[in-house]
């Protein structure tokens, strides 16, 4: 399968997304700038996490802007699979392909450690690797992951089965209690209505080795792969 | 030249987790009557131009398209001859 890596000034993660997708998962990668505004034979298109233009303005807006974005959109149109994780699902709100906004941590602060995660759907080709009753270990580290939609907005997210994580405790409860940065219904990633473009804020590509601590992050990238090998995606 | 001042502001039904931190700051330098503190954006653009009206519609798609993100952003702008 090949992935493309799209690379921002600021971009931070995206060497380790091409370490677990290239040396782990021995995938062809490739590197993007960001000011290329073509995508030739890619399966898969990563927005790594980062501080794209130092999150200048608001994160992921001015990225939203760069030209590649173009691409990327036309991509995910035509039903390429995108995967934004962290700065790169900020990047994906801002440029329209998922809906809602990022506001700036409840506490104020940056944080910085493991999440539990439970999946609320499936059935997607980011998702395929356990039944909905497993709980994922991923850290995220970010500022502004406060996930904000409005209540039309979030009522479309449920009724399309959008919300695809939700942040819990690590016996799979989500509760406010288990909710880090303040987000609308404890949301950390949602896809688009067609269920190609996933945006998260944990970063799987941080928890993809034993050493790391967890490999939940693994199953992410292997069930985009699995997926692929099963035809259900050029 | 006209010079537009942007005002970005985060909506009244948005959380605004940096305005709430500075008045808990305020309250702890013994400013107890502060009912509420938002932080927004003042952006200023000098825009080499002398007309204010299409400057206004120029200023208002600059807005819309990258200086506000409406879900969750109000933004108002005032148009002044330098």
């Amino acid at each position: 399968m090949r992935f493309g890596i799209v690379v921002f000034p600021g971009s931070n993660c995206d060497k380790d997304c091409f370490y677990v997708l290239n040396d782990v998962l021995k995938q062809d990668v490739e590197f993007i700038w960001h000011r290329e505004s073509s995508l030739k034979c890619f399966d898969c298109i990563v927005l790594p996490g980062g501080f794209s233009y130092g999150d200048y303005l608001r994160s992921g807006a001015v990225a939203g802007l760069s030209p590649i974005m173009k691409a990327v959109i036309d991509f995910a149109k035509k039903g390429g699979l995108v995967l934004g994780i962290c700065n790169g699902f900020q990047i994906l709100l801002e440029s329209g392909l998922l809906p809602g906004a990022m506001l700036k941590n409840r506490e104020t602060r940056f944080i910085c450690k493991y999440v539990y995660l439970k999946t609320e759907n499936s059935s997607l080709p980011f998702t395929g690797f356990r039944p909905d009753s497993r709980v994922l270990k991923i850290p995220i580290a970010h500022n502004d992951g406060n996930y904000y939609i409005d209540s039309l907005g979030l009522k479309e997210l449920q009724r399309n089965n959008q919300i695809v994580f939700r942040y819990c405790d690590r016996g799979g409860l989500v509760s406010e209690a288990s909710n880090p940065n303040g987000s609308v219904e404890n949301i950390a990633g949602i896809v688009n209505r067609d269920g190609n473009v996933l945006g998260l804020m944990p970063h799987p590509e941080r928890s993809s080795e034993k050493a790391l601590g967890s490999e939940d992050g693994l199953l992410i990238f292997k069930s985009i792969i699995a997926q692929s090998k099963r035809g259900h995606f050029a | 030249m006209l010079t537009a001042e942007v005002y970005i502001m985060p909506k009244a039904s948005v959380s605004d987790p940096q305005g709430l931190a500075i008045k808990h700051a305020l309250e702890s330098l013994g400013y107890k009557n502060l009912n509420q503190v938002r932080i927004g954006k003042l952006i200023i653009i000098k825009l080499d131009s002398q007309d204010k009206k299409t400057a206004g519609q120029q200023v208002e798609n600059i807005c819309r398209q990258l200086l506000a993100n409406t879900i969750i952003e109000d933004y108002s702008f005032k148009i002044k001859e330098d």
